[in-house]
């Protein structure tokens, strides 16, 4: 839906967050993908999110692979750098980035073949490093780009628009991301707007891999019935496991809860994570309770969404590797070359 | 009988078994002749495996300081019994073979024209020691200790490198300096004092240090300001990584809180260890990787992206031979083509071609700076001749008034002047763009990052126009390269020459040599050694003045050359191939046999001559 631009001009009395911007600072370029499609939805989520956590636009780095939901950091975040790379391989362009200056949010955005196909191995890898980013799969079980080829999510027995049933087992990126350590897992649905925000913001605040798998039905050629990742299938097997309130460690927490319906989880940074159980079993801290819990409901073939798990204790990659508080990119040469009279003792040791 | 007899010239090659301890023990008997100032050039030939195989080690002795590898051995130390047949029969006619006679061996096993010293070195280990590690271990200190003896090598050099190696570690210092006496009284009292090799106190190693490529690869990488390194473990690169490694722990950390100011991350693959290296010199880190051949096949598709979205990187590509099990622990220069041309699309890339551990670490240092100025992958293609040999090479050189290029950035403050800033914006016409660090400015500067479907502005374009006018400045930008990678060298011979040769990296030892050995024949060739790609026109004027030019490459298919033809349109007849291509280091033997050859096949004698 390209041929409608959008005006530059906004109402001066649009809010503006701490930081200074309106809603609209966040937006980006006027999205190319297919009129209704899921991933427009979760590019409006991120613009949310992102306001409502006062990040300044500039200081997000947006990464991606290739495929639909690899375009879509042009269409939100104008401001910020992006960084269209590799088939696949968006995982390990985020990780050296991050290496480089660990200032800036890193937010990663893939798709299910990009994430699940031909980039399953620096998914897994990128999560069990706990490099510090948001990594969002917007997942449809179709490659959409190439039109229509079945992904490695869609799930057995799932069928194309042209009526072929999917014969390979699903691979279950929540599922692997708990395996391998992710220490923020959640599940949510492009349709979703009310719980996608609050996921999104707790996993900007998180220290460590933050994945997010997000059902997000391709409406030009997943959307059909028989297909187990359409509007209609997912509304009808979407299990929320928890609703999510998000809450800063600056703001002050006023909502009222019933009792035995809430729990709290401070995260590293003091922020808060306010979880609405709506199932009354599931614990969200626990890793492995969740992995069964989501591979029993998988078998009935329902959708559990929600914060699935949550390490409150996370680390990331620069904590693993003992790296200086200044960012990489900042060091100056004086901080990094060890000069004439070191490699003099240098020489000296090598006769 | 012949005995070979020579002073501070000669080959001594230790055939072992992968795993036994012997190399430390080697580089030990190397050292203490380079301690009594005679230059050597030693060299592991070994296999792909961690414990049983055949190994070898080749000191050259040289007074000369010639670092090549000479060819044929002097004295064999033979303590394999895989590679018995075939070790006996290398030595040269008149040479020594010195062997563990615990156990008898046949008559049959030995050769008529050869010195053989046999030393029950089992036996004497045996007796002395209960522990069969410490059998084993000390086998290989006895045997230096022996060899100090038949050679007049000086053993206060050997324990003072003891003394060095075992600082306060007095048991294992006295243990090792026992086992050295015990192997050295032997010789003494059992073996009928020094044969016809000697070493000979001299004073030609000056100033020079003693290093493997890969290490001082690894320590210009620390100098250049590298502090993100993403690798992949991959014979015979990995050591690169691992001394970069060592080098950060003692330069790189912060005293203060004990912090890194580097980040080293062992990647799932060499996909990864590149995406890793882009991502980070996106972000403006100084990042770089190390890996072989079979790591830059799949590395290509990146290196293709970085080309054209001009992010730098440094590759240090440790050559080795072909894929999968391919020859990993031998040595060629076989990837040439593969990195001047790696990626789908039009790509080129900028190559150095280091000859020894000084130019490893210089090359790999400018490296950073090369990267960042032209925003584009810098391969420093050396090889496993070069990274895995200690070599006896010039002390390394740092200015500390010298600083980092880091290139066009366009700084926050700039913006605020209200320049133009377009990412992919021609603005000095040298090819290259300014570009900006993500997170710089709050309104300006950001811009997205992608392929080659873009225009000036970083806008998303699938235009033929701005298609062309984007690889065509690339063009200019590989143009502007050629003025500051390294220069070619010029070796003039000391008479008038009408052949030339064009050589680089690893061949540079055995060619220095080739070219005096040469001269000394008659044959007088001008030598060029070539140091980098994009290749200058002083490459061409060069081939111009000569009306034959070798070109000495250790590939089969002369890639080089091909390059040559391709790039700087050199007519492909006036150059004339020496290859060596079986995973050996070349020789000046060979070089000089070729050179030979063709140079008689091309000299016309006059008649006169002929006739008188």
């Amino acid at each position: 839906m390209t041929y409608l631009a959008k005006p530059k001009l906004h109402h001066p009395d649009l809010p503006r967050n701490t930081v200074g911007h309106t809603r609209r600072d966040y937006e980006g370029r006027i999205s190319t993908l297919c009129a209704g499609c899921g991933h427009d939805s979760i590019s409006a989520a991120i613009i949310q999110a992102c306001w409502e956590t006062n990040i300044e636009p500039h200081k997000v780095a947006k990464l991606s692979g290739i495929g639909c939901s690899s375009k879509t950091p042009d269409y939100f975040l104008g401001n910020s750098h992006g960084f269209n790379s590799v088939h696949g391989r968006m995982p390990s362009v985020a990780t050296g980035a991050n290496l480089a200056n660990r200032d800036l949010l890193y937010l990663g955005v893939s798709g299910d073949g990009d994430s699940a196909s031909i980039g399953l191995g620096q998914f897994a890898h990128c999560m069990r490093r706990g490099v510090n980013m948001v990594y969002i799969v917007e997942n449809n079980g179709v490659y959409g780009l190439t039109k229509g080829q079945f992904s490695a999510t869609a799930d057995k027995g799932s069928k194309s628009k042209r009526g072929i049933a999917n014969s390979d087992e699903p691979i279950d990126m929540v599922g692997l991301a708990l395996q391998l350590g992710a220490s923020f897992v959640a599940r949510s649905f492009s349709g979703d707007k009310h719980q996608l925000v609050p996921l999104i913001k707790a996993a900007i605040e998180h220290k460590g891999a933050a994945f997010i798998d997000v059902v997000s039905p391709c409406v030009a050629f997943n959307n059909h019935a028989g297909s187990t990742k359409s509007y209609d299938y997912v509304r009808e097997h979407n299990e929320a496991v928890n609703r999510l309130d998000f809450i800063t460690g600056r703001e002050e927490i006023t909502a009222d809860y019933a009792p035995g319906t809430v729990t709290t989880v401070t995260q590293h940074d003091g922020s808060v994570l306010r979880l609405r159980k709506l199932d009354p079993e599931y614990d969200a801290t626990d890793r492995l309770k969740a992995m069964a819990y989501i591979q029993q409901h998988h078998a009935r073939g329902e959708v559990v969404t929600g914060l699935l798990y949550v390490d409150p204790e996370s680390s990331d990659l620069h904590e693993h590797l003992n790296t200086v508080n200044a960012p990489l990119n900042r060091l100056s040469e004086r901080e990094l070359c060890p000069g004439s009279v070191a490699l003099d003792k240098i020489n000296a040791s090598l006769r | 009988m012949k005995q070979i007899t020579s002073t501070n010239d000669f080959v001594v090659k230790f055939a072992n078994v992968n795993g036994s301890g012997s190399a430390s023990a080697n580089e030990l008997f190397a050292r203490s002749i380079l301690r009594m100032g005679v230059p050597v050039a030693p060299r592991n030939i070994f296999p792909s495996n961690i414990q049983g195989l055949p190994t070898w080690y080749e000191v050259r002795v040289t007074e000369n300081g010639y670092q090549g590898r000479r060819g044929g051995v002097d004295l064999m130390v033979a303590m394999n019994p895989q590679t018995w047949d075939a070790d006996v029969k290398e030595i040269e006619e008149g040479g020594y073979l010195f062997y563990d006679n615990t156990k008898p061996m046949p008559q049959s096993k030995f050769r008529a024209d050869i010195n053989v010293i046999g030393m029950p070195l089992t036996e004497i280990c045996n007796s002395t020691y209960t522990d069969p590690r410490q059998r084993q271990l000390f086998k290989n200190i006895v045997y230096v200790g022996a060899l100090s003896a038949l050679l007049d090598i000086d053993p206060t050099e050997i324990e003072r490198l003891f003394s060095e190696q075992y600082k306060g570690k007095e048991a294992l210092l006295q243990s090792n300096v026992k086992a050295l006496r015990l192997g050295r009284d032997y010789a003494q009292q059992h073996l009928g004092g020094p044969i016809g090799l000697k070493i000979k106190r001299a004073d030609n190693v000056g100033n020079k240090i003693f290093i493997d490529g890969n290490s001082a690869a690894a320590l210009g990488a620390v100098y250049g300001g590298a502090t993100v390194c993403a690798w992949y473990p991959i014979t015979p690169s990995s050591s690169l990584a691992e001394a970069f490694i060592k080098y950060c722990q003692k330069h790189r950390v912060d005293p203060a809180d004990g912090k890194n100011k580097f980040a080293i991350v062992q990647a799932e693959d060499e996909l990864a260890s590149i995406g890793m290296v882009i991502g980070a010199s996106w972000n403006g880190a100084r990042a770089f990787t190390a890996t072989s051949g079979p790591g830059i096949s799949l590395m290509t598709e990146f290196i293709g992206l970085a080309y054209f979205a001009e992010i730098p990187a440094v590759i240090v590509d440790v050559q080795r031979g072909g894929p999968s099990t391919g020859m990993p622990t031998r040595t060629q220069q076989s990837d040439v083509l593969a990195c001047a041309y790696a990626s789908h699309g039009d790509t080129k890339h900028v190559l150095l071609f280091p000859e020894d551990p000084t130019e490893c670490f210089e090359f790999t240092a400018k490296a950073f700076d090369l990267a960042e100025r032209l925003q584009t992958p810098i391969f420093v293609m050396t090889d496993l001749d070069i990274g895995m040999n200690t070599r006896l090479c010039e002390p390394f050189k740092w200015d500390d008034k010298q600083s980092y290029d880091r290139g066009k950035i366009m700084t926050s403050d700039m913006l605020d002047t209200g320049r133009d800033f377009g990412r992919y914006l021609d603005v000095d016409g040298d090819g290259i763009t300014y570009r900006t660090y993500p997170g710089t400015h709050a309104t300006r500067g950001g811009y997205f990052t992608r392929g080659t479907t873009k225009n000036r502005y970083a806008g998303y374009s699938e235009t033929g126009a701005d298609y062309i006018d984007n690889v065509q400045r690339l063009l200019r930008k590989f143009d502007t390269a050629k003025k500051l990678v390294p220069a070619p060298l010029l070796y003039p011979a000391e008479k008038p020459a009408r052949f030339g040769a064009i050589f680089y990296g690893s061949t540079s030892p055995a060619m220095q040599e080739a070219l005096d050995v040469l001269a000394l024949r008659g044959i007088h060739v001008n030598a060029l050694r070539v140091r980098a790609f994009p290749f200058q026109d002083e490459i061409n004027d060069f081939v111009a003045t000569h009306p034959w030019v070798f070109v000495i490459e250790q590939n089969r298919d002369a890639q080089l050359k091909t390059l040559l033809v391709m790039e700087a349109k050199i007519n492909p007849s006036r150059l004339l191939s020496v290859l060596h291509y079986d995973g050996t280091p070349i020789t000046a033997r060979f070089i000089v046999e070729q050179i030979s050859q063709h140079a008689a096949a091309r000299t016309v004698v006059p008649l006169k001559k002929v006739v008188s």
